[in-house]
Parts: structure tokens; sequence; C-alpha cells
């Protein structure tokens, strides 16, 4: 078993089955390519508990509960539960955080940008490219003595932070649980955020996909790093497993639909699509996992994954709070006419903010001696 | 007794396979590789074995020793 998952044909499976899930949660009511996104469903946690005030992205969503729980449960089983930190926390969050506001600007992680691209968005095509260009960036550094130091082995509770954050969200999800009358917690009434398949449904998709991307080490980051750092492979077959299945899926449910606009939940904004996932891909590639990973690696009791998580869930909240988030294009069918969204002027600067800031420190964070 | 060891125990995906691809083109063999999770275990070994090395693995208490040869 444990080989299984181990080889070519164990990830290529799991990438099918998460990919085919993505997809298949969209038709139980999660919204327009957002199957899975790891970075969206950050984003409306962070919107439930009130840490931003955009009405339209708020949900407690299950899928990311189950993610911690799936990866948790796994890791015990197999004995691979190893409480452990201390690799550079700080910055772990600051790339958390940058992570964040690239994926916002292009409104979706690397998980929705192949979900995208499943749909037949094809401004993904651009998103998928700034990634590429972004994680190249990142294995520059890495070949050039980049490294964030050992992270080292802890006791049990610093790797149950995590799962206990995890189950509190859970238990604040079941009761609906109101601290004022108005909120938080809070859940959108119009808007992608209460848009959701059904609960109990979507904690299920994320526990299996938990345990699955805990067992084959799934990530989309990786992928593309591992492709270009050494030709290899091994997790990109898992991404055309995910892409394959979910465009598979989107064919059967009719969800299907080729062009740049309008495209749901999406902007064609090219320019920033593009150093979005830019800025994103690199926060990634010297982080050692997509956001999705993260989480995995967090609820197999990784430390660093944690804070890495908590820095995204910050950086959800600054920007909504901030404006930085892209905004989607419209389509007004009456009329015909198309707006392009896109980030405001302050998710622009943000974004190059971002880039200076992460670029020192892949710079400065480099093993002198190698 | 191995010509290079690397401890490459906490360091967080890619930089033991990273490390492990060094030495192996640097090609003083054999080489022992020093991790500490199921992960690196299964990616340097992935990498050892397409770059055409044999790897043994030896397994004591957190630690994986891998052995990398040339065929």
């Amino acid at each position: 078993m444990k080989k299984f998952f181990a080889s070519r044909a164990g990830i290529v499976t799991a990438g099918g089955v998460i990919g085919a899930i993505a997809a298949y949660l969209v038709y139980l009511g999660n919204p327009p390519n957002m199957g899975v996104c790891v970075a969206c469903f950050t984003r409306d946690t962070a919107g439930a508990l009130g840490l931003h005030r955009a009405g339209a992205v708020q949900y407690l969503r299950p899928e990311l509960i189950g993610f911690v729980f799936g990866s948790l449960v796994s890791a015990l089983a197999f004995g691979e539960f190893r409480p452990r930190g201390g690799s550079a926390p700080v910055l772990r969050f600051v790339l958390g955080f940058f992570a964040m506001v690239g994926a916002l600007v292009f409104l979706g992680c690397p998980w929705r940008a192949f979900s995208r691209l499943a749909g037949g968005d094809l401004n993904a095509v651009t998103g998928i490219a700034g990634l590429a260009v972004g994680i190249a960036l990142g294995v520059w550094f890495l070949k050039n003595g980049y490294n964030l130091g050992r992270s080292t082995p802890s006791r049990p509770a610093a790797g149950w932070v995590m799962p206990v954050f995890m189950l509190i969200l859970f238990v604040l999800l079941v009761f609906e649980v109101k601290f004022t009358p108005e909120g938080p917690i809070f859940f959108s009434s119009a808007g992608p955020g209460s848009m959701h398949a059904p609960l109990f449904v979507s904690l299920g998709a994320g526990l299996l996909v938990g345990v699955l991307a805990q067992r084959t080490r799934f990530c989309t980051m990786g992928a593309l790093r591992d492709l270009i750092l050494m030709k290899e492979t091994h997790l990109l077959s898992g991404v055309l497993g995910f892409i394959v299945a979910a465009f598979a899926v989107n064919l059967l449910i009719g969800k299907f639909n080729v062009g740049f606009a309008p495209q749901p939940i999406a902007h064609s904004d090219h320019l920033w699509n593009f150093l979005g996932m830019s800025l994103s891909g690199l926060c990634f590639a010297l982080a050692g996992g997509c956001p999705g990973r993260q989480f995995f690696m967090s609820g197999e009791g990784d430390g660093d994954a944690s804070v890495f998580v908590f820095g995204m869930l910050i950086g959800a909240a600054f920007a909504h709070n901030f404006n930085l988030a892209g905004a989607p294009d419209k389509f007004d069918k009456a009329t015909q006419v198309l707006t392009v969204g896109g980030p405001s002027v302050w998710g622009q600067w943000a974004v190059i903010a971002g880039l200076v800031l992460v670029i020192a420190i892949g710079l400065f964070m480099r093993e002198k001696s190698r | 007794m191995a010509s290079e060891t690397i401890d490459a125990r906490g360091l967080s995906c890619p930089q033991p396979v990273i490390l492990a691809k060094k030495a192996i083109s640097k090609g003083d063999f054999p080489i022992e590789v020093m991790v500490d999770s199921e992960t690196s275990k299964e990616n340097v070994s992935r990498m050892a074995t397409h770059s055409g090395c044999s790897v043994s693995i030896e397994e004591r208490a957190d630690t994986f020793l891998l052995r990398i040869d040339k065929k």
C-alpha cells in the first residue's frame, strides 16, 4: 500500500480523484471553478472570523478542516506524525502572507488555476505561466544556496496546534455560533461565500483529499519545481491527473466553457494575473510547498507549515481590508458590455512590494559557503 | 565507510534532494544521506534511482540512512 502511493500510478490516481472531487463539488454547490481553492477558502475562513468584512466571501470552509484532519489521521496511521518546527517561522509567515496577496490578485491559488483551466478559463494559462516564472525564480534561489534552515523535532503539543484550531473552527461552523447578533461568525448571504456544497459532503471530500495528499505528497507547486529543477515529472503527473479528471467531470456536468471573458469569479487583466501568480509561485517555492501542501504538512505536525497557513489567513484579511484583491470581470447581458476587472492600484503596489520583499528573502537567506 | 555523508535531517523539501544530487554529480561514491522524514526518503531515493544509482535504506530511531552507490 505504501509503495502504491509512492508510485507514479499512485500519484496519478490521487491527482485524478482530487481533480474529480474538485469539479464535482461545484456541481454540489461550491462556486464556479472553485470546487477546491485553498487560497479562496482561506479567505472565506478569514471573512467568517471577521478578520475582513467583505460580505460576499465569508464561510468556514469545511474542506480545509477536512484537509488537516485527513492528513492528521493518515500521518498517525502510518507513523508519520512528527511534531517539528523552528525553521525561520517569521519568514514563513511573511511568505504565507504574500502568497495570499498574489493569489487573491489572480483570484485563486494553483489549485484553482488548474481547476479554472479544466473549466475552460483561458486566463488560467496566463496565471499558470506566472506561477511557473515565480517557481523558476525560486528554483534559482534554491540552486544558489537558499534555505530557511533546519526544523527540529518538538513535543507533541507543538504538532497539534493546527488540528486543534481546525476543531475549534468545526465547532463554530456546526453550531453557527454568533458572538454578537450580527456576527462573527459571519456567513455570506450572497456571492461566492454563500455558495457551498452540503457541510458534511464538503468535510468528507476534504478528509479524502487530505488522506490522499498526505500519502502521495501531492503538491501543485512541487510539480513545476521538480520539472524545472531536475526534469522530474512524478508530482507533475499528479497535477496532470487532476486537470484531466476535473476536465472530464466538467464536461459531464456541463461546466466547460472556453474563453477569456466573461469567466466566473475571474478577471482578464493579463498582466496582473501573471504577476499575481508569479508572486504566489515564488512564495510557495521558497516555503517548500503549495498552499494545499502547507495544510497537509500542518496536519502532520509541521509547526512551520502551520505558521505559513496563519500567514495566509492574515494575508487574506489584509487583502480584503486594504482593497488589494482583484475584482472579477463584469458582463452586462442586456448591453453586452464587458467591464474588465483586476486589482486596484493598491493591489498592484502590494504585488510589486511583495515581489521586492520576497526576492530579498531569497537573496539574503542564501548560505554563502555553498 | 561512505566517501561523503550528508546530514539532511530537518531540511525542508527539496533541500535533501538538491544536496544528494550535487554529491552524485561529484561522483564520490558511496554517498550516505541522513533524512528524518518519509517524504525526503522517498524523494531522495527516487532521484537517485532515476540517476542510475542503487539505494539501500537503513532505519535508525528517527533517522533514515540512505546509502547511494553506483550500479
